[in-house]
């Protein structure tokens, strides 16, 4: 059990121009559950492979614990890593799977006897452990692959997408397996996906990264609630978050002509974002197009532009949509992101906001 | 996958079999015919009454110019030849590809098509100069000189670099962290992984040993160091006069030559071919 610190972490490969990833500090306290999450090539394979060992580090600084790991072999770091393709053995049994961190490590017989019999127990994989790894399922196999990670009792369990090889059901059963595994043993863990729904139901906080920096550090409702740019709005959430070109003027904030709110922000041209969810379909408000409705069962999701612009907004009736509807948004929950810079601005409603059109 | 049995498809096998196997049937029954009864008649396709005294007399007969070369000597001859050669290449083979593969040297890429082009000349070309240095070295007439200078091998390299490049990265890292260090990762790891790979190399490598002969011949001047196919041509090699060859001799030891091969792939194919539907790396 550790703390992780990364100061000023960034990679530069050889014979590249640019920093793979530069200027990561995220501190991590003792037992929490943080996920690295972006789209494929933002660097969070890269930085874990840093925490890893498996890579070098360019620049910065890694801590596990108290010591400083830049130097340190993977081995001698104290960590677990449970790859995305398992990466078991394929001519050792489960047992032998598990055991052989341990046993190269000089643990003693009886040691290693009980702590892989303590996790076969944890994982269910009692009755596997003689099996070949290509005997079993692929949910056994990540189990294996989780399996290898506990019996080590790292300080840190590193995970490199392990569900993306599974199917989707199977995915959001060992989501919740994994998330109670680590509540109960208390072990530090940082876990990259590029899947935003998994990001969301594992993490204590998330790391939102693009193009190699951190946009974005918080627990998963905040950052859903108070995207910190236009990129992590659009990111997280699904349906994602709308993004509209509107103006504040006059003391309101309007799009495509129409005012939404009383606001007291300065004039001039913003990124207008919203929820689906914080949108209504209703008897008065904003004329929408609707262009196509994905049925979800419980609800839909109506597709449909705002003056050519292009919105999402979630529906719970039950009468068929119509091909124009009129849509109400909440004022308070609208979100303010800068024209040019993409970051949040922070939006000062009016004490008593008129009711949105 | 059962389809109808299609006659003209079996008749195709049928005839591709017993014209395969003609010749070998053909020597293992003129082997046990006087070869006289060879000789005035031609090769035999039924069995004689000869086949007993013939092999005993192969195998334990004491021959050649100093008279102490049995058929028991060459057989043994042949099998330190093909086993040392086989082990020999599949160890050397598997270190160099290791090597080339995980370390990363300057030019591993060049020096790896180096070694593979130089070695893909064939033994005769270089067959002098690997005279020289074996003669002068000391080792005309020795086992190690038989077997190292022919140890290097560009297939068996070939085949173990791609092999161990189709191994996954994860699992090297998994035995990174796993504590594993190079050696223990090669033995641990890759040697079990290469199972498979090995058997193949180890029969294709046993049976080029096996049928060695340039290379014995040139080597080797005291018979003790005789292998079967220098016996089987020695035995031929008696047309003095009238004197009629041991025909049935040299089959018999051809017979002979033949079983430790044919044993070596039927051991080893099911290792291969198990390998090969499972593999699941």
């Amino acid at each position: 059990m550790a703390h992780l610190s990364l100061r000023g972490v960034g990679k530069t490969y050889a014979g590249g121009t640019s920093a793979a990833v530069s200027g990561i500090d995220i501190e991590i306290a003792d037992g929490e559950f943080i996920v690295l999450v972006g789209p494929s090539g933002c660097g969070k394979s890269t930085l874990l492979r840093m925490v890893a060992g498996l890579e070098t580090i360019s620049t910065g600084e890694v801590r596990i614990g108290d010591r400083v790991v830049n130097q340190l072999d993977p081995a001698e770091r104290d960590i677990a890593m449970v790859f995305q393709n398992y990466a078991l053995y394929p001519h050792m049994s489960v047992r032998d799977n598990m055991a052989y961190g341990l046993k190269n490590r000089g643990q003693s017989k009886a040691v290693i006897a009980e702590r892989v019999a303590e996790a076969a127990r944890m994982l269910e994989l009692g009755p596997y452990l003689d099996r070949k790894p290509r005997a079993l399922s692929g949910g056994q196999r990540q189990r294996v692959a989780m399996g290898r990670a506990i019996v080590r009792q790292p300080a840190a369990f590193l995970f490199d997408e392990p569900l993306s090889n599974l199917d989707a059901k199977l995915r959001v059963s060992m989501r919740m397996e994994i998330r109670k595994l680590q509540k109960r043993l208390g072990t530090t863990s940082l876990y990259v996906t590029h899947d935003q729904l998994e990001a969301m139901t594992l993490a204590d906080r998330l790391v939102v990264l693009n193009g190699g920096r951190v946009e974005q550090i918080g627990a998963p409702l905040e950052i859903y609630r108070k995207p910190a740019s236009t990129f992590v709005a659009s990111f997280i959430g699904a349906p994602a978050m709308s993004l509209l070109d509107a103006h504040v003027e006059g003391g309101a904030i309007t799009l495509e002509d129409h005012a939404l709110a009383r606001i007291g922000n300065p004039a001039g041209p913003v990124i207008l974002g919203l929820r689906a969810e914080d949108i209504r379909i209703a008897d008065h408000g904003i004329p929408m197009a609707v262009e196509h409705v994905e049925e979800l069962g419980a609800q839909r999701i109506v597709h449909g532009t705002i003056g050519g612009q292009p919105l999402a907004v979630i529906d719970t009736g039950e009468a068929a949509v119509q091909d124009a509807v009129l849509v109400s948004i909440d004022p308070d929950r609208l979100h303010l992101f800068d024209t040019a810079t993409g970051r949040r601005i922070e939006k000062h409603l009016h004490p008593t906001p008129e009711p949105a059109l | 996958m059962m389809q109808k049995v299609k006659p003209l498809d079996h008749l195709i096998l049928i005839l591709g079999t017993l014209f395969l196997m003609a010749p070998v049937v053909m020597a293992l029954m003129s082997s046990t015919h006087d070869p006289v009864d060879i000789h005035s008649n031609g090769l035999y396709f039924t069995p004689g009454s000869n086949g007993a005294a013939t092999y005993g007399k192969v195998l334990t007969h004491k021959g050649g110019f100093t008279g102490d070369v049995t058929g028991m000597t060459m057989l043994m001859n042949s099998m330190i030849m093909g086993i040392g050669f086989a082990v020999g290449k599949v160890v050397l083979s598997m270190m160099a590809a290791y090597a080339l593969v995980y370390f990363r040297f300057r030019f591993a890429t060049l020096l790896f098509w180096m070694i593979f082009t130089t070695l893909l000349l064939p033994l005769e070309v270089r067959i002098m100069p690997s005279y020289q240095v074996m003669s002068k070295l000391g080792l005309l007439n020795s086992y190690t000189g038989l077997i190292v200078p022919l140890l290097a091998s560009a297939t068996g390299t070939f085949f173990f670099r791609q092999f161990f490049r189709s191994v996954p990265d994860e699992m090297l890292e998994a035995a990174r962290i796993d504590g594993a260090g190079p050696f223990k990762f090669f033995i641990d790891i890759l040697v079990p992984l290469s199972r498979t790979m090995m058997a193949a190399i180890f029969i294709i490598m046993f049976i080029y040993g096996w049928n060695q002969y340039l290379w014995p011949l040139l080597m080797t001047t005291d018979e003790s160091f005789y292998t079967l196919m220098r016996g089987i041509k020695s035995i031929l090699q008696v047309w003095i006069g009238s004197q009629i060859p041991d025909y049935n001799e040299a089959f018999a030891l051809a017979v002979l030559a033949m079983i430790p091969p044919v044993a070596v792939v039927v051991i080893f194919q099911r290792m291969f071919i198990k390998g090969l539907t499972e593999s699941d790396k």
